[in-house]
C-alpha cells in the first residue's frame, strides 16, 4: 500500500512537472498571468505529491516495512528510530527523493516569495524548476525507485551501513543537499533571464540572499563532512581530496566567486556574462558531483551505493552545460558590460582577481579529480591524483585569496588613490610584518605556514582597523557606546559587517588547517597493560581490553588513561566495532579536544594470543578545534548578513 | 558571431562529456598488477592441518595460488572446478595452494569440507600475504612457473579449461600478456 501510494505520487508529480515545464511554451505570450498560474500550480502540486511520497517512505522506514526493497536494505528491526528516519538518505534512491523534496520545497518558496515581482521572468523560472524537478522525478519513477517491492518479504532488514550510524547523519547530507538544491534558484533565474532576454532586470540583486543561503549550506555541509570524517571515520583527518569530497567542494568555489562578483555587477553593471557563467557552472557542478558520486567512474574511498543513474546524470549534465552556455552564446550581444575597469588598483580589480583565483582553484580541483579518467582515455595509463598534488597547487592560490580578503573590503571602488592605500593599509602591513617577525622568533620556519599566519593576521588587522574607525566615527557623531555603535553599524550595512564576520571565520579555519597540516605528530605502539607511550606533552597508559555487546554490534574497547605532565586527564577508550553484516571491523576513534591541540587515539588492532595487547596510533593534531569554531563564526556572519533587520526597523 | 561562440562551447563541452562517458567503459578499481613476470613475493603460511609451508619449498614446481574467502559467492562458484583441476594435475609438476583471507577459521574449514577440497590451504592471518600480492578482489589467482615467476593473474571465478591452459603455459614458462577477469567480490 505504502509503495503504491509513493510510486503513484512520484508518477503524478512527474506528469505535473512536464506540464509545468512546457507551460510557457504552449501559452501565447500575452497571457503571462495564466502561464504563471499554471507554472505555480504545477510547482505547488509537485510539492504536495512529493511530500506524500517522502512521508510514505519515512513511514515505511519507521514501521520497518520490509516489503520495500529500500527499507529492507537500509533498515532493520534493531535499527533505532533515529537511524530509521535518517535511512531516508542512507542510500541512492532515498537521497534522490530527499533532493527532489528539497527542490520542490525551495521552488514553492520562490513561487510565494516572488508572487508580486518579476512578472516576465517568473513563468520561465518556474518552467526551469519544473524541468529540473522533472528530471529527478523521472529518475525516481523509472530508473531507481525507492518504492521498488521485495518478494518474498524478509523477516528482517540488512540495516543501515554502520558508518552512517552517527549523529552527523542528520547534518552533513541534508545540509549539503540544501546547498546543492539552493544553487538551482539562481540557475533558474539565470536561464529565465537568458530566454526572455531580460538580463538587466535587477533579478541578480533580488536573489542574492538565495545565493548567500546556498553558500552557507554548502559551507556547513562541507565542514560537517570534515567533522564527521575526523570524529567518526577514525583516520585522523578531516579532508583527503578524494573525488567524492572534491565533488562536494567544487560547487562551493564558483558560489564563493559569485558572492563577490555580483557586487561588481550591482555597483558597476560589469561582469554580466561572467556572473551568468558562474551560476551555470555552480549548478552544473552540483549535477557533476552527483554523477561522480553515483556512477562509480572514479575510484573513491567513499563507497556510495550507485545504481543505473550515472548515465542519466551525465546526460542531464550535458544538457545543462551545452544548453545553458548555448543560450549565453546566443544572448551574449545583449550582455555587453557597459563600463570598463577604471584602474588596476581598485576594489573591482581586487574582486576580479579573487574571481580569477577561485576560477583557477575550481579548474585545478576539477582537473585533478577527472585526471585519472583523462589519463586513461588519452594515454591508457592507470593513475590516481592524491592530496600532495591538490595541496601543492591550491595552497598558494588560497594564500592569494587570503591576501585579497584583507585588501578587497578596504580598497576604494573605481580607483584607489595613494592616500586611500596609505590610510587603510599602512598600519595593517606594518603590524603584519611585526607578526611575521614574532612568528619567526617563536620558531615558525616553514615558509607556507609563516605566510598563512601572517596573511591571516593582515586580514584581522584590516577588519579591525576599518571597524575601529567606523565605531569611533559613530561614537563621535551619535555619541553611542562601543557596543551600540557596533550594533548600528551592523544594521546600517549588514552585508559589509556580516561579510567581515565571515572573513574572520575563514581566518580561524585557515588557522586550524595550517596548524594541523604542519605540526601534527604521530606515534604507533603496541602496548601491554600498564605500558605507556608519550606524544608531545601527553602520556597515554594502556589499562586493558573489554568486550561489550551493543544492540547492533559487538565491540572491543581498549582503555587508555591520559596524563599531561603527571596530571590525570581521564580515560579514552577507542574501539573496534564488529557488525554482523560486515566482514571487517569498523574503528571508533576517540579524541580529547583542546583549544591548542587534539589528542586522537585509534585502536589499530589487539592480540588475543599474548594476553590483551593493543596496537594504537596516537595522533597529536594542533589547532583543529579552530576549524569548527571558524565554521560557527562563518554561520554567524552569514546570518548577520541575511537577517532581516531592515524589515523590523521599517515596521517599528 | 553567435555561431562562433556556439562552436567554441561545443568544442569544449563535448570532449569533456566524452571523457566522463568514457569512464563507464572502465573499472577504476582494476589496476594492472606490476607483479606479472616478476618473482612472486615469498611467504610462509600455516596450513589448516597445522603444518607450515613456504613458497620457496615449492620452487621447481608450477604453483597455482588461489586467494579466497568463504563468504564470497564467486569463490563458491569456482570451488568445484578448482578441486577437479587439482585431481587432474596432481602428481605432475604442479602444486595447488589456497590462501584463505578475511575470514573466520571455522567458516573456512566448513567451506573446505563442503566442497571436498583436498589440496593444501593456508590461513593468511592479518592479510599479510594478500597485501604483498596486491589482492583487491577475490577470488584472485596467481600462476607461478618453475622458477617462481608469476606468469598469469586472474581476478574472479576460474573455469577448468582456463586453469588447464594457464597451467600448461606456466609449465612451459610462457607469460601471459594480460590479466584475466571474471566475476569477483571487491574487498576494498
Amino acid at each position: 500500500m505504502t509503495a503504491t501510494i509513493g510510486w503513484f505520487s512520484v508518477l503524478l508529480a512527474f506528469a505535473l512537472a512536464l506540464v509545468g515545464m512546457i507551460a510557457p511554451v504552449l501559452t501565447p505570450r500575452r497571457e503571462g498571468a495564466r502561464v504563471l498560474a499554471v507554472g505555480g500550480a504545477s510547482i505547488v502540486g509537485q510539492l504536495a505529491l512529493v511530500t506524500v511520497a517522502g512521508t510514505a517512505l519515512v513511514y515505511a522506514l519507521v514501521t520497518a516495512d520490509f516489503s520495500l526493497k529500500y527499507v529492507a536494505t537500509n533498515s532493520s528491526l534493531r535499527t533505532p528510530l533515529y537511524y530509521r528516519v535518517t535511512g531516508l538518505w542512507g542510500a541512492l534512491e532515498g537521497s534522490l527523493l530527499l533532493w527532489e523534496w528539497m527542490l520542490v520545497a525551495f521552488a514553492g518558496l520562490v513561487v510565494w516569495q516572488y508572487r508580486e515581482r518579476h512578472r516576465e521572468l517568473m513563468p520561465w523560472v518556474l518552467a526551469v524548476f519544473s524541468a529540473v524537478s522533472g528530471f529527478f522525478l523521472a529518475v525516481l519513477a523509472f530508473a531507481s525507485s525507492p518504492f521498488e517491492r521485495l518478494w518474498p518479504v524478509p523477516l528482517d532488514g540488512r540495516g543501515l551501513n554502520p558508518l552512517l550510524e552517527d549523529a552527523d547523519m542528520f547534518t552533513h547530507p541534508p545540509l549539503l543537499y540544501a546547498g546543492f538544491v539552493g544553487l538551482t534558484v539562481p540557475y533558474a533565474f539565470a536561464v529565465a533571464a537568458l530566454i526572455t532576454g531580460r538580463i538587466d532586470e535587477g533579478w541578480i540583486a533580488t536573489i542574492r540572499k538565495w545565493i548567500v543561503a546556498a553558500w552557507l549550506f554548502l559551507t556547513l555541509g562541507n565542514l560537517f563532512g570534515g567533522w564527521w570524517s575526523y570524529h567518526v571515520l577514525g583516520w585522523g583527518g578531516y579532508w583527503a581530496w578524494d573525488p567524492v569530497e572534491n565533488a562536494a567542494f567544487l560547487p562551493w568555489l564558483p558560489a564563493t566567486a559569485l558572492l563577490h562578483s555580483i557586487q561588481i555587477q550591482e555597483r558597476r553593471g560589469m561582469l554580466k556574462v561572467w556572473n551568468l557563467s558562474l551560476i551555470i557552472v555552480a549548478f552544473a557542478l552540483t549535477i557533476f558531483g552527483t554523477f561522480l558520486t553515483r556512477s562509480g567512474v572514479l575510484s573513491s574511498v567513499h563507497a556510495f551505493s550507485s545504481g543505473p543513474v550515472g548515465g542519466l546524470f551525465l546526460g542531464f549534465l550535458g544538457l545543462v552545460l551545452l544548453g545553458s552556455f548555448a543560450l549565453v552564446a546566443l544572448r551574449a550581444d545583449r550582455l555587453r558590460s557597459q563600463p570598463e575597469l577604471d584602474s588596476m588598483v581598485s576594489r573591482e580589480s581586487a574582486f576580479l582577481l579573487n574571481n580569477v583565483v577561485l576560477a583557477a582553484v575550481t579548474f585545478t580541483v576539477f582537473f585533478g579529480t577527472i585526471f585519472p579518467l583523462l589519463a586513461e582515455a588519452v594515454a591508457g595509463v592507470k593513475l590516481s591524483v592524491g592530496a600532495p598534488f591538490f595541496s601543492r597547487v591550491t595552497v598558494p592560490l588560497f594564500l592569494v585569496m587570503l591576501l585579497l580578503m584583507g585588501v578587497g573590503p578596504l580598497i576604494a571602488w573605481r580607483k584607489a588613490s595613494s592616500d586611500n592605500l596609505r590610510r587603510n593599509f599602512l598600519w595593517p602591513v606594518a603590524l603584519s610584518v611585526a607578526v611575521a617577525v614574532a612568528l619567526v622568533a617563536v620558531g615558525v620556519r616553514d615558509a607556507w605556514s609563516l605566510l598563512a599566519l601572517t596573511l591571516s593576521a593582515f586580514v584581522v588587522l584590516t577588519i579591525g582597523l576599518d571597524t575601529g574607525r567606523a565605531v569611533a566615527a559613530r561614537r563621535a557623531i551619535a555619541g553611542e557606546g562601543v557596543l551600540g555603535a557596533l550594533g548600528s553599524l551592523l544594521r546600517r550595512n549588514q552585508r559589509r559587517y556580516g561579510g567581515f564576520v565571515v572573513h574572520l571565520g575563514v581566518v580561524l579555519v585557515v588557522l586550524g588547517i595550517t596548524g594541523s597540516m604542519n605540526w601534527s605528530q604521530e606515534k604507533n605502539a603496541t602496548l601491554a597493560p600498564g605500558e605507556s607511550v608519550g606524544v608531545g606533552r601527553f602520556t597515554v597508559r594502556f589499562e586493558g581490553l573489554q568486550v561489550r555487546e551493543r544492540p547492533t554490534h559487538a565491540r572491543v574497547e581498549a582503555t587508555f588513561r591520559v596524563f599531561n605532565d603527571r596530571h590525570d586527564l581521564g580515560v579514552l577508550s577507542p574501539a573496534l566495532k564488529y557488525f554482523p553484516s560486515q566482514q571487517s571491523p569498523i574503528g571508533r576513534a576517540v579524541l580529547r579536544m583542546g583549544w591548542s591541540e587534539d589528542l586522537y587515539l585509534i585502536l589499530s588492532g589487539f592480540s588475543e594470543v599474548r594476553a590483551s595487547q593493543a596496537t594504537i596510533k596516537v595522533l597529536l593534531r594542533p589547532l583543529v578545534m579552530w576549524i569548527w569554531v571558524g565554521g560557527g563564526v562563518i554561520v554567524l556572519g552569514a546570518l548577520l548578513a541575511l537577517w532581516p533587520f531592515g524589515r523590523r526597523a521599517a515596521e517599528a | 558571431m553567435a555561431w562562433k561562440r556556439l562552436v567554441f562551447i561545443f568544442a569544449v563541452g563535448v570532449p569533456l562529456l566524452a571523457v566522463l562517458a568514457f569512464g563507464f567503459t572502465r573499472d577504476p578499481r582494476e589496476i594492472p598488477s606490476p607483479l606479472i613476470g616478476r618473482p612472486a613475493p615469498s611467504f610462509s603460511v600455516r596450513l589448516t592441518d597445522g603444518r607450515e609451508v613456504t613458497l620457496a619449498a615449492l620452487r621447481g614446481k608450477v604453483v597455482f595460488l588461489n586467494f579466497w574467502a568463504s563468504w564470497c559467492p564467486p569463490c563458491r562458484a569456482e570451488a568445484r572446478s578448482l578441486e577437479a583441476s587439482w585431481q587432474r594435475h596432481r602428481g605432475g609438476d604442479v602444486a595447488f595452494l589456497g590462501i584463505n583471507m578475511q575470514d573466520r577459521e571455522e567458516a573456512a574449514r566448513e567451506f573446505l569440507r563442503e566442497f571436498g577440497v583436498t589440496y593444501p590451504n593456508g590461513i593468511d592471518g592479518g592479510n599479510r600475504i594478500a597485501i604483498d600480492y596486491g589482492v583487491w578482489g577475490i577470488p584472485e589467482t596467481f600462476f607461478l612457473d618453475r622458477n617462481g615467476r608469476i606468469t598469469y593473474k586472474h581476478i574472479g571465478a576460474l573455469g577448468a579449461e582456463t586453469i588447464h591452459a594457464k597451467l600448461e603455459e606456466a609449465l612451459q614458462g610462457v607469460q601471459s600478456r594480460r590479466e584475466g577477469k571474471g566475476e569477483y567480490q571487491s574487498i576494498r
